[in-house]
């Protein structure tokens, strides 16, 4: 026989001013099965919690029903008091009257009265059901995988490794390094972006703890928390890097030429190369696209200039296999490819680029030795027009997002742009100027004193050649008027969007991601780091767009969540679990399909006791089952069920009203 | 949703009964937890008022729900069932969500068969952060039921129980 407590919570007035709580009580107090009900202003605090573990002794209660707040907001609270007064935490039962009652029927008291009495009711029937369940423990992996060696990756993998825990860093592309190595001087202080980051890439080559895999790509992750198995596809990079001196005399030699993606296009690099002079790890590849030799067997120049004799053209692509206990996703961003402006006449007119290629012209490392230049003539430009918001905010182009970045990094590029070319002026359209940071503000008041940038609050609505000139009309919405700017160059500071291997990777990591392509953090505000798959966490801009300030910061925090994560040899995890009951299992494995974690696995049981025929039933692994009660639907049987959300428990709720 | 367009099989139930003055319809919803449980919940921090005539169910998500679920709430209370999960991509449990549409999908056609009318059970996606839709879509479903009358008084005329 079922002893349910009922405690009604007033939620100070938050419930109380719109849910009549005593008549609550009163009705609580009618159902057969409860056998003590009570209300209090607040039944989360200390006196309350109080309330219930002496209830739970006084009246030897077997499950609680807590009238309150959401069970997102205060289950884990309330489960801790039944631990605390000795009882079986998840004996408890949340019937939400805040969010589902008194918040949402304010101009109805009796409405939300009677519904609060309902969601009352269903919480006890469904209580009645509870069993007592125990949280799980599974051993851990103490390895953690980087996907991605941007400043985000380099971060987590740099303070997880202090720790002493081993990290092994992929990075897709030949160096790591990421967007941030293109970048000249950061804002707001112009440090020089390479002088503060090729430490760090130094430092992550070095590290004891740290395994960097350059180029290479994460196939395939099965398992669960603590318990990841990767595998990893080294790409062939025909260099035997072990013997390798990172010399460059095959990339001198090197006869072919391909458009230089570190420096956006616009100059070239060789078919051998490495990325940039600071490469880490300062090795070539060979671009198999590309070289002559790979496609046509002709050619071999690289192996015969390279004394080591480190070229390897036979080299395939590899598969290394890596257990690990947690991921940090950091995949980092792109830009947005503006060709949908065709009022701006992007893609029709050369001296339009985006704000990278200008990043990559000013920077000393660059293709044009750090003057900016146009790309028709290859004159120096006198008049350039920024334009902000190229894409962002623009809900008819697709994306509603503010890319938060183009507001510093444009007051950035018309400082350096006078750095670099002193009789120069840059003409800034603007939406807002959105600098909120530490020292933001007085750079952006910096950029429109020092070098006297104009800035224009409006769109442009054209852009059209006139002669050698670029004419930029648009609004100066302060003034009122039209204005029109001819121009040497146009910038655009495209919306900043996720890397387009996103999808495919949240795919094969099981996370969820956004509909541009962001990957989804479990809670945007309490778990921003998180990803609804445990033990898998995001950092920097593949969650959304950040500076860089932001991806460090996230980054330290993935590695404070990796290192939590490892700080025991087991972890706990929610026993809100499937299991079969073999009995009744007939083995048709329509289970087995619908898992999307391939939890399930078939096994082979005696036919009968004792008897030597065996049958085939479905078993369930409860360190990768997740409990989304898949399997309990689909189950024709009715063999399976999902603790905490047994058939029993739900029948029970919906036949209570 | 996608289900209205469909409509292969005419449902003998018309909305012509009439209510007794004091019949409140009920509407059992039955919600995932990581997005329309959530959104349900933003609906009240949002302060977004909507009837009072549903009672949620929380489950882990929407391919927990078992037609048994739908079936019993029209056996015994309820009016209205309204089923919601994530958006389609969104899946907490990564496609969890696709196998509840055919599943509602087949069930919704099977309940017109026997004779109920489409409205009666719903299907929406609703996100974590739709507050607001989670309302209207609650309105809505009302609305519809409360158009089409007590169901206890339609089993009474046709099934005589």
């Amino acid at each position: 026989m079922a002893r349910v407590g009922v405690f009604v919570c007033f939620c100070g007035a938050n419930i109380a001013d719109f849910v009549d709580v005593p008549t609550v009580v009163e009705e609580a107090k009618k159902i057969r099965d409860v056998k003590f009900a009570i209300d209090y202003k607040y039944m989360c605090s200390d006196p309350g919690q109080q309330m219930i573990r002496d209830a739970i002794v006084q009246h030897r209660l077997t499950s609680i029903v807590v009238a309150a707040c959401s069970p997102r907001m205060h289950e884990k609270t309330f489960r801790k008091a039944l631990s605390d007064a000795g009882m079986n935490p998840y004996l408890l039962e949340c019937a939400n009257i805040r969010e589902h009652s008194s918040w949402v029927h304010q101009k109805d008291k009796k409405g939300a009265t009677d519904k609060a009495g309902d969601l009352v009711r269903m919480a006890v029937a469904k209580s009645i059901a509870n069993e007592q369940l125990h949280e799980i423990s599974v051993p851990v992996t103490k390895r953690a995988l980087v996907i991605g060696g941007g400043i985000a990756g380099i971060q987590a993998a740099l303070d997880i490794a202090d720790a002493r825990i081993p990290v092994t860093l992929v990075e897709r592309s030949p160096s790591i390094g990421g967007r941030m190595s293109q970048l000249d001087e950061t804002f707001p202080t112009l440090d020089c972006s390479q002088c503060i980051l090729t430490p760090k890439m130094v430092d992550v080559a070095s590290h004891p703890y740290i395994e960097l895999i350059p180029y290479s790509e994460v196939i395939e992750l099965d398992g669960y928390v603590g318990n990841y198995k990767a595998k990893i596809r080294k790409k062939a990079s025909y260099v035997n890097f072990k013997t390798c001196t990172g010399c460059g005399a095959c990339s001198q030699k090197c006869p072919v030429k391909v458009p230089n993606e570190y420096n956006m296009g616009i100059d070239k690099r060789k078919a051998i190369y490495t990325p940039f002079p600071q490469a880490v790890p300062n090795k070539p590849v060979i671009d198999a696209e590309h070289c002559t030799y790979l496609l046509k067997g002709k050619c071999g120049i690289c192996a015969k200039v390279c004394e080591k004799g480190s070229i390897d053209y036979k080299m395939v692509d590899e598969v290394i296999e890596r257990e690990i206990g947690a991921v940090v996703v950091a995949t980092g961003y792109d830009l947005w490819d503006a060709t949908p402006y065709e009022e701006y006449g992007v893609g029709r007119y050369k001296d339009i680029i985006n704000s990278l290629e200008f990043e990559r012209m000013v920077s000393a490392n660059g293709p044009t030795g750090g003057v900016p230049v146009r790309p028709s003539d290859g004159k120096v430009p006198k008049t350039v027009v920024f334009i902000k918001c190229v894409g962002s905010r623009d809900k008819a182009k697709g994306i509603e997002f503010c890319s938060k970045i183009c507001c510093m990094y444009t007051a950035k590029h018309a400082i350096l742009l006078h750095h670099k070319v002193h009789d120069s002026r840059a003409y800034i359209f603007y939406m807002d100027i959105r600098a909120a940071g530490k020292g933001y503000e007085e750079f952006v008041n910096r950029a429109q004193v020092e070098t006297g940038a104009v800035y224009l609050r409006g769109r442009v609505s054209k852009i059209y050649q006139k002669g050698d000139k670029l004419m930029v009309r648009g609004e100066d919405g302060q003034l009122g008027q039209e204005v029109e700017v001819e121009a040497d160059l146009v910038v655009l500071a495209t919306a900043v969007i996720p890397d387009k291997g996103n999808p495919a990777l949240a795919r094969l990591l099981g996370i969820s991601y956004d509909k541009y392509g962001y990957l989804s953090e479990a809670h945007p505000k309490l778990r921003p780091v998180e990803t609804a798959k445990a033990g898998i966490f995001l950092a920097g801009c593949t969650q959304a767009p950040k500076d860089i300030p932001e991806t460090v910061a996230q980054a330290s925090a993935c590695a404070a969540k990796v290192c939590g994560l490892f700080a025991g040899d087991t972890i706990k995890k929610d026993p809100m679990v499937s299991t079969v009951s073999k009995e009744f299992c007939s083995g048709c494995q329509n289970c087995v399909k619908v898992c999307p974690y391939q939890a399930i696995v078939t096994e082979d049981i005696p036919l009968g006791h004792g008897a030597k025929e065996m049958r085939t039933v479905a078993k369930i692994n409860e360190g990768v089952c997740q409990g989304c009660g898949s399997c309990v639907a689909i189950c024709r049987s009715m063999a399976i069920n999902l603790a905490g959300f047994t058939d029993p428990q739900i029948i029970n709720e919906i036949v209570a009203i | 949703m996608e289900a209205e367009s469909k409509d292969k099989i005419v449902s003998i139930e018309k909305p012509e009964l009439i209510a007794p003055p004091d019949w409140k319809p009920v509407i059992m919803g039955i919600l995932c937890n990581w997005c329309s449980y959530a959104g349900s919940d933003l609906t009240g921090t949002s302060r977004t008022q909507y009837p009072p005539n549903i009672r949620i169910i929380r489950v882990p998500c929407s391919s927990r729900v078992d037609p048994w679920f739908i079936i019993k709430a029209l056996q015994t209370t309820a009016d209205g069932v309204l089923i919601s999960g994530c958006h389609p991509g969104d899946c907490h449990y990564i496609s969890g969500n696709y196998y509840a549409r055919r599943r509602f999908l087949v069930t919704k056609e099977l309940l017109k068969m026997v004779g109920f009318h489409g409205h009666r059970v719903q299907f929406s996606w609703v996100s974590a952060a739709e507050g607001a839709k989670f309302a209207q879509v609650v309105k809505k479903v009302t609305d519809d039921v409360v158009k089409l009358g007590p169901l206890h008084l339609y089993k009474k005329e046709n099934f005589n129980r």
